[in-house]
């Protein structure tokens, strides 16, 4: 197999040009109630399009920044070469059907149950088979490359699919920071739990704290991604604030949300769904149109949006990107 | 309450009831007010109104006996096809958005994934039963007969609540919930038909009960 061959000297070679850090402060940062508001005043205006940027500006000066909360915009995010020019859904379409089971089960449960979610101080822990283990805060995490804009397309397991501009950094650029030992060939994350401030999380019928894995190679592809933001901003609550991964080759249960602990380790660690029903859902969840999910087929997708449905593409349509990691793969058996 | 549940107007008035889930859907479509999946939100309301009618249907028998209100018969018909009305609607969510209009896609898949083709067969149970709802068949194929077919309603409302547990991922308490439903109003008829063969076998022959029928 592909990752036996991984050695920390490999990982840092397909590494993009790091930059100085980016220019993010407390002090660029609007506290999330002026934000909300902000927003508020704008709708009511009428004019969030073309005027907001403008707008923004005002209101900043008119009410000046205080310390750091959730909602932030982000400015001079890089493109991406990976980025797709398809048709991106809306803000509202992507923040009002979610899968964030801790928050409830409908897709529209999150948006409601999920505004309280308390994500500042946040701080992830990097630890495991590494040389330098770190706790890293969210201001560090920020600061550890420049953002850019990923235009991804999501598909779920269970047949929609989205397109989303992402904020973020390849993940390997917080793997090479830590410095992952020979003996680390998986990587294991983990998404905040507390039943104080998810209470619909005991109706998921599955357990908590979620968890999920990747191979060391696959979280090493520049395509997986740190995601900090998303459509400018930070990302909301139901999103997965204020950190969360995106593997766009793979169902979207893999791309854990609310990250606060990733861990490199030797063996394959164990992830939710796969714990849940080993048949449906398996460890590599690659997007597979020719393997069905039991009791569906994933054929075809729904773009939120759409009424009819659409083809579903090996690998979400990134095989160039991701399918020699599989090479000799049965990737029915490893579906 | 007799007055009242044989008041012509009253079948009206729960007619424009039983279509207020329709209009809702209508309204929102033109409203363009189905959230950010609309073809899923119409599959699930049709889906939920179809049990929900199913339930209704099939609390009429137990209701009669229990509040001792024969005349709620009148309504049994009514919601039996309001129950088909939304499953039909249901299945054209189906049949146009997911498959296409493409009935040879349709049948492949009806075959392949359990969760469809118990989905289908409640649809497919309950064509004949819509059919067969007026007087004149009643007449034609005679009260016993008409009756054994129309249990069929019973295999239709536990394989709907079946597709509806095989879809969901992880969280059944809906389904489960629709279950315990049918699974009581079921059970209520199971009881009635036990204590009925007792009451006709040759032992207890001496101290007749009154049947339970329905």
């Amino acid at each position: 197999m592909i990752v036996e061959q991984y050695c920390p000297l490999q990982i840092g070679r397909k590494e993009m040009l790091i930059r100085k850090s980016p220019e993010l402060t407390h002090a660029d940062v609007t506290p999330k109630s002026v934000y909300l508001d902000r927003r508020k005043f704008l709708r009511a205006m009428g004019i969030v399009g073309v005027t907001a940027a403008a707008a923004n500006g005002l209101f900043d000066l008119a009410m000046p920044p205080q310390t750091a909360l959730a909602a932030t915009q982000f400015t001079g995010l890089l493109k991406s070469p990976f980025s797709t020019t398809e048709k991106q859904n809306t803000p509202n379409d992507v923040t009002h059907y979610n899968n964030f089971y801790e928050f409830g089960t409908d897709k529209g449960d999150p948006a409601k149950n999920s505004q309280n979610f308390k994500t500042s101080p946040w701080s992830v822990s990097v630890e495991g088979e590494v040389t330098k283990p770190r706790k890293l805060t969210m201001d560090e995490i920020l600061k550890l490359a420049p953002l850019e804009e990923r235009i991804y397309r999501h598909r779920c397991v269970e047949r929609w699919s989205i397109v989303v501009p992402w904020i973020g950094f390849s993940f390997s650029v917080l793997a090479k920071l830590v410095e992952p030992t020979p003996k680390a060939r998986y990587v294991a994350f983990e998404t905040f739990f507390d039943p104080r401030q998810m209470p619909q999380a005991k109706y998921g019928g599955i357990d908590f704290p979620y968890v999920e894995g990747l191979r060391l190679d696959e979280a090493m592809n520049p395509l997986a991604l740190l995601c900090v933001g998303m459509y400018g901003e930070s990302l909301p609550p139901q999103d997965g604030a204020p950190v969360r991964m995106i593997v766009p080759w793979k169902y979207g249960y893999k791309s854990i949300k609310s990250l606060v602990k990733i861990r490199f380790q030797e063996k394959e660690p164990p992830t939710t769904w796969n714990r849940y029903s080993s048949s449906e859902y398996g460890f590599y969840s690659n997007v597979n149109p020719n393997v069905d999910h039991p009791r569906w087929s994933q054929a075809k997708e729904r773009r939120l949006g759409e009424i009819f449905t659409r083809p579903t593409l090996m690998f979400n349509g990134y095989g160039d990107q991701v399918a020699s990691m599989y090479n000799g793969m049965d990737l029915k058996k490893y579906h | 309450m007799r007055a009242l549940l044989v008041s012509k107007w009253t079948k009206v008035a729960v007619f424009l009831i039983c279509l207020i889930p329709f209009a809702d859907l209508v309204w929102r479509i033109i409203k363009s007010d189905l959230g950010a999946n609309p073809v899923e939100y119409l599959q699930h309301a049709t889906g939920d109104w179809t049990l929900r009618f199913l339930v209704f249907t099939l609390c009429i028998t137990p209701f009669r006996k229990l509040l001792k209100l024969p005349d709620l018969i009148r309504f049994r018909r009514m919601l039996g096809l309001f129950a088909f009305f939304y499953v039909s609607l249901h299945f054209l969510t189906y049949l146009g958005p997911d498959q296409s209009f493409d009935l040879a896609g349709m049948w492949k898949d009806v075959a392949k994934r359990p969760f469809i083709t118990v989905g289908f067969t409640a649809f497919m149970l309950l064509i004949p039963l819509a059919i067969t709802s007026t007087a004149g068949w009643i007449r034609r194929l005679g009260g016993k007969r008409w009756q054994m077919l129309h249990r069929c309603i019973y295999v239709a409302a536990v394989c709907g609540v079946i597709h509806y547990y095989w879809l969901v991922k992880s969280d059944v308490r809906k389904p489960l919930f629709y279950g315990a439903l049918v699974a009581i109003l079921l059970l209520w008829r199971l009881g009635g038909w036990i204590s009925r063969q007792r009451t006709h076998s040759p032992v207890r022959a001496a101290t007749p009960r009154t049947s339970m029928n329905g």
